[in-house]
């Protein structure tokens, strides 16, 4: 078993091919996607492939050290060019392979008109712990 | 088995083992261990003085965990094992509990922790379930808590206040999983009731019951927000209401007015409304005036031109709207709404998808987009 994640950009990724906000969908459009996320989430579940799913507030703030005694510098939030990260899930899966089919299948949830949004995902694999046998 | 009946008993046990000389925190383990026996032997064989077993139970395990372990020791201190006969002071041990637990020189996560544990008799996995953090987390969390207070005199008066506002947010903040922190807090608030008479306290309890009488109402099936106006009320809870109304008249007539006594007045007089167009908006402006020269928050303000709004019109609620700061959370909302019901739906769209953005949880998020969708794509 490998994990992966799964992340989903508020910008910074290639644009999808159903290209509309969601705030220009029917509200029963969007309903249809609440519940394809849920579905999807469920299932996996159900298959003893899910870890974790969370979702992140669009804006953030970048924070460092600044020395001793000194409060932290913070930079941001950024103007639009910047990458950034919407929500992830975590999956638990036997292969590479299988975690770019469930990331293809999370993809296709539907968006305006009720077709796929072809959002573009970030599958990123885990650095997991050393195995015991190493020879 | 009542698994609630029997962490009723929970905080008068703990009170008597510290009345006998145990320190708080190794006596609250003892009462913990004594707990999760009587969940296993209860079923089989429960005692006739629930009580007297879990202080024997927990004496106990409290001796064996402190005592030199030494033969000598343990004879010796068989004698002690003997529960005092007669009725302990329960009332005032719940109480000193309580303030122990909110502690001001807790944090407020620390204290909600360490009231549930405590005084609730939850256990640390129930309570790390319920707040989505590991159990490791929530154990430190709380032995933590416990050495803060190890310090604090058992007996030395606290101030209720602090505990009003843990009680609030285990009821407010209450997440998910195994245990309804909602209905632990009407619970929680409840036994305080019986322990103190204090008109707040009544206040909170009614403001609670007000608000858990609206649960089933409030999200649709397929979990996405209710709005109060559109509400099914025939699913208001009555017998919960009543209670409420009627623990809050109650406490009114005592003339000691308070924050969360004008709240649940609010509360009231929405569950009073037959229907969201027969809500007396003009009083509840006025519990909202009180409330604001007893609190002075600006989210009170920013509630306040809600209520302005539906008791003098749109223009007046967005006028009230004019002094409070754009940062302020679900400010955007609020001028949404007010733009909608003002006839200028391209500002109140554009609002709603900001207030969107802004959102402090999903459930909210995903409401506002749907409110700009429905604006955006109206025929």
């Amino acid at each position: 078993m490998a994990k992966y994640l799964l992340l989903k950009h508020y910008r910074g990724a290639p644009a999808p091919v159903n290209d509309v906000p969601m705030d220009q969908w029917t509200p029963d459009e969007i309903s249809a996607h609440m519940q394809y996320m849920r579905d999807f989430a469920t299932r996996l579940e159900g298959t003893g492939e899910f870890v974790d799913g969370q979702a992140l507030a669009p804006e953030g703030t970048f924070v460092r050290y600044d020395g001793e005694g000194r409060p932290p510098v913070t930079d941001g939030p950024f103007a639009e060019t910047k990458d950034l990260i919407a929500g992830w899930m975590v999956l638990d899966v036997d292969s590479y392979e299988r975690a770019i089919e469930l990331a293809g299948e999370l993809s296709a949830a539907p968006g305006a008109g009720g077709k796929p949004i072809h959002e573009w995902l970030e599958v990123r694999p885990f650095l997991a712990a050393p195995p015991t046998i190493s020879e | 088995m009542d698994e609630v009946l029997l962490r009723s008993l929970t905080p008068s046990v703990l009170g008597i083992l510290v009345r006998r000389g145990a320190d708080f925190a190794a006596a609250e383990d003892a009462v913990q261990d004594a707990l999760v026996e009587a969940v296993r032997a209860w079923p089989a064989d429960q005692p006739r003085d629930p009580k007297g077993w879990l202080v024997t139970v927990a004496w106990r395990r409290f001796l064996d965990a402190t005592r030199a372990d030494t033969a000598r020791r343990r004879r010796e201190d068989h004698a002690d094992e003997e529960p005092t006969p007669g009725p302990a002071p329960a009332v005032d041990d719940t109480l000193q509990l309580y303030f122990l637990c909110a502690h001001p020189s807790l944090t407020p996560s620390s204290a909600v922790a360490l009231t549930l544990r405590a005084v609730g008799g939850l256990t640390t996995r129930q309570i790390a379930h319920a707040y989505l953090v590991p159990e490791a987390t929530m154990a430190q969390r709380i032995s933590r808590a416990k050495r803060t207070v190890s310090g604090v005199r058992f007996d030395q008066p606290g101030d209720v206040a602090t505990v009003l506002r843990v009680l609030y947010l285990v009821f407010n903040e209450g997440y998910s999983g195994d245990v309804d922190l909602a209905a632990e807090a009407i619970r929680l608030t409840r036994q305080l009731r019986s322990a103190v008479d204090h008109p707040e306290v009544a206040g909170l309890l009614a403001l609670m019951l007000l608000h858990h009488a609206r649960r089933a109402a409030r999200t649709a099936a397929d979990g996405s927000l209710v709005p109060l106006a559109e509400q099914d009320r025939g699913r208001w809870d009555t017998v919960s209401i009543a209670e409420g109304v009627e623990i809050l008249q109650a406490a009114l007539a005592r003339d000691r007015l308070g924050e969360f006594q004008a709240q649940a007045a609010i509360a009231a007089l929405h569950a009073d409304a037959p229907t969201a167009e027969e809500t007396d908006w003009v009083q509840i402006v006025e519990w909202y005036d009180e409330l604001a020269r007893l609190t002075d928050s600006p989210v009170v303000r920013l509630n306040r031109a809600v209520a302005v709004g539906e008791a003098d019109g749109p223009r007046a609620g967005l006028a009230a709207l004019v002094a409070l700061d754009d940062a302020l959370p679900r400010r955007a909302a609020v001028a949404a709404y007010l733009h909608e019901r003002d006839g200028d739906l391209a500002t109140a769209a554009r609002l709603y998808a900001e207030a969107a953005r802004k959102a402090p949880n999903l459930a909210e998020r995903d409401h506002l987009t749907r409110q700009a969708a429905r604006l955006n794509t109206r025929r």
